[in-house]
């Protein structure tokens, strides 16, 4: 620490260094990006050799349209993570969006799609906005707050649907359509959502308010010192999160086509999960959305890689668990070596 | 005018700290977190029997007891384990993965009794996992018992797969299901209470159970003390592990099914269980006294329900609103004291504005 303030007071020798010491931690930075792509493409590259249905467009359209509703649910998971919090609630938001939206069909079947989409983002934000309020300005930690709101959102999903559920049948071919159409076997939704996590990305890098969510997850006392209004930025993060998964509900819905009161059920969990391996650090301050989004691209990947692999599906759960702890390991190893690297630069050029 | 407030409010302070009025003596126990739960227990008891005649029935009493036996269970290790400052998310998969081992051990004709020595050992040393992950490796207790949820309960379907080992022999699924000779008291109850009894004995009496407090208020602090902070809360992961394979144990019984899935999703209910007892997610606080009764308001509050044909799925609405009402109740009295300290701040800054013009 103290090494690290002399040589900041020292600013003409301390020019040409910082820009090193910048280009190594971006590089290290970047490269955790790149370890979790590197990985995503041996695994794809192994199986496809052991298994070339694996690359079939079939396969790979499912494994896309997967991870488009995770992919979705990990950028406003990322937001509110990186302002140290977390949103537990994102799959029950998912499941009462994706039955309130898709069931405007079996009550108006002339409706038109996009007040369903509205509906369901709408419903999505309406839940988001409340776990922001209680969160930013009630005060209260968010692992308990989006705790209570996961059984809450759950529970009045189950006295909404009541006995009912929402069959494909009621749903128009228009609506399905949402998540089957493609375009050079491409789902066009994968498109879409990919240039969203793009568009999240560029935000969380480049805008202020992106910027603000850093510096409140890394130290959000400092943050409130410097003037950044946290409760403001917080509640936006979790309107966001609220208002994806509501959008990741009505596409859920598209894609199942049959939707009752459990859609949804434990999303939570994997969402966080793949976050995490996508190296967003659990207590805020870093971490990016392209990141997450790979994340769950790779935790997707992996179990359609030990189905085609005819490994048994009973296997899956297990490697994606074990992957979850390796991957905490590594970034948790990774940030301890940048540490040392920089300290041990300091401590050179304070000498 | 700024004189007469201050004044006011230093008596009133005074007044409550050095000389309290009988009244108030009398109400503070009230006012300590236990104090207001007991009161919720008491209207909620009142209210299920006004709702349903069943509910005061012994054998109502019964069910309510099987129905929270092992989550109340699982909750006592947990609770010790954020009052340190952690988490284990990971107790549901336990449970999960000891039946799915006592189901296969008994398909393959091992004798109980050894079963369940090894089951408890495969508890303690997925505890042990837990626990070396977070202190040595220096993991966030949250995201590596997310990770060993998922891992322990993929085990459980490796060990097991589609299984469902069903032919337990009623000697011990009577356990799961029949009451202590002699008492209404379930097996899973009567477990609970010892088990309570031991933990509030090594909670609040012990050198080891203060020091799980000092840890949870201040790592930093409690390191610099002497205390050996991973140590402790190795062991407490430990002890959690073993505790959550006893649970398996006995949910195997209650409900005579070895199965993979068995207990999936419960981790969260036993922290609502923790929460809802005022144990604080930072650490550092809370009561063992407060697990029992939160465990009974809960236990009580869903079965009036139930008695009422409220749907058993949508019982989340209750223990998410509880659970909010928990968190927030400690923050009125912040709130209203940050309220008081605004209003005298800008009363004194009215006067001295005063002053100054004059």
């Amino acid at each position: 620490m103290s090494t690290a303030i002399e040589s900041s007071t020292q600013p003409v020798s301390a020019s040409p260094v910082v820009p090193a010491e910048r280009r190594a931690t971006s590089l290290i930075l970047r490269a955790r990006e790149f370890g979790i792509f590197g990985v995503l493409f041996l695994f794809v590259l192994f199986t496809s050799i052991a298994q070339p249905r694996f690359l079939s467009l079939q396969n790979i359209k499912f494994i896309l349209i997967d991870t488009t509703v995770f992919a979705l649910l990990a950028i406003g998971e990322t937001l509110v993570i990186v302002s140290r919090n977390v949103d537990l609630s994102v799959g029950s938001v998912l499941g009462v969006a994706a039955f309130v939206s898709s069931n405007l069909y079996q009550i108006d079947p002339g409706i038109s799609i996009i007040v369903v989409f509205a509906v369901g983002i709408g419903v999505g934000l309406a839940c988001g906005l409340g776990n922001g309020i209680l969160v930013a300005f009630g005060k209260v930690p968010s692992l308990v707050v989006t705790l209570a709101t996961l059984y809450i959102i759950r529970g009045l999903d189950v006295l909404i649907v009541g006995g009912n559920q929402v069959v494909a049948n009621a749903l128009p071919s228009s609506f399905l359509a949402v998540a089957s159409g493609s375009v050079l076997g491409i789902p066009v939704i994968s498109i879409i959502v990919a240039a969203m996590v793009l568009l999240a990305a560029y935000y969380l890098r480049n805008f202020r308010s992106g910027r603000d969510l850093y510096a409140i997850g890394s130290n959000p006392s400092a943050a409130q010192l410097v003037g950044i209004p946290t409760s403001k930025r917080v509640l936006i993060a979790f309107v966001i999160s609220g208002a994806l998964a509501g959008l990741a509900g009505v596409i859920w819905a598209s894609y199942y086509g049959t939707i009752n009161s459990t859609a949804g059920n434990g999303y939570e969990l994997q969402v966080v999960a793949a976050v995490v391996v996508g190296g967003v650090a659990i207590f805020g301050g870093s971490g990016s959305v392209v990141g997450a989004a790979i994340g769950a691209l790779l935790l997707n990947t992996i179990n359609s890689a030990l189905y085609v692999l005819g490994v048994s599906a009973f296997w899956d759960q297990a490697i994606a668990g074990l992957l979850l702890l390796v991957a905490i390991s590594l970034d948790k190893g990774i940030a301890s070596y940048l540490a040392k690297v920089l300290r041990g630069r300091s401590r050179n050029h304070g000498a | 005018m700024a004189l007469d407030v201050v004044d006011q409010s230093a008596t009133a302070g005074s007044d409550a700290v050095g000389n309290p009025s009988p009244i108030r003596r009398l109400l503070r126990p009230l006012l300590r977190w236990e104090g207001g739960l007991a009161l919720v227990l008491v209207i909620s008891v009142v209210g299920g029997s006004l709702l349903s005649p069943e509910f005061l029935t012994a054998s109502n009493i019964f069910n309510l007891q099987l129905s929270i036996g092992e989550i109340a269970i699982m909750a006592l290790p947990l609770t010790l384990i954020i009052i340190s400052g952690e988490i284990d998310l990971s107790v549901a998969s336990t449970l999960g993965l000891s039946s799915s081992v006592l189901g296969y051990l008994w398909l393959h004709h091992w004798s109980m009794g050894l079963i369940i020595i090894v089951v408890l050992a495969l508890g303690a040393l997925l505890g042990l996992f837990n626990g070396l992950l977070v202190t040595r490796l220096g993991l966030p207790s949250l995201a590596v018992t997310i990770g060993t949820l998922t891992l322990y309960s993929g085990i459980a379907l490796i060990v097991l797969g589609s299984t469902i080992v069903s032919n337990f022999p009623l000697s011990y699924t009577n356990i799961g299901v029949n009451s202590v000779p002699g008492v209404d008291l379930s097996y899973s109850m009567l477990i609970f209470f010892i088990l309570a009894i031991l933990a509030a004995v090594l909670a609040h009496y012990t050198s080891f159970g203060r020091s799980i407090y000092a840890i949870g208020s201040s790592p930093e602090a409690a390191a610099y003390a002497g205390i050996r902070v991973k140590r402790v809360k190795t062991i407490l992961f430990v002890l959690s592990g073993v505790v959550c394979a006893l649970a398996g144990i006995l949910f195997t019984f209650r409900l005579s099914t070895a199965e993979y899935n068995n207990g999936s999703g419960l981790e969260l209910n036993a922290v609502s269980i923790s929460l809802l007892a005022g144990v604080s997610i930072f650490g550092g606080r809370g009561t063992i006294v407060g697990v029992v009764l939160s465990v009974a308001t809960l236990g009580v509050i869903q079965n009036a329900l139930l008695l009422t044909s409220f749907p058993q799925q949508a019982m989340g609405v209750v223990i998410g609103g509880l659970l909010l009402v928990s968190v927030f109740v400690p923050n009125i009295s912040l709130l209203r004291n940050y309220l008081r300290s605004r209003r005298l701040r800008s009363n004194a800054a009215l006067v001295d504005d005063a002053g100054s013009n004059g």
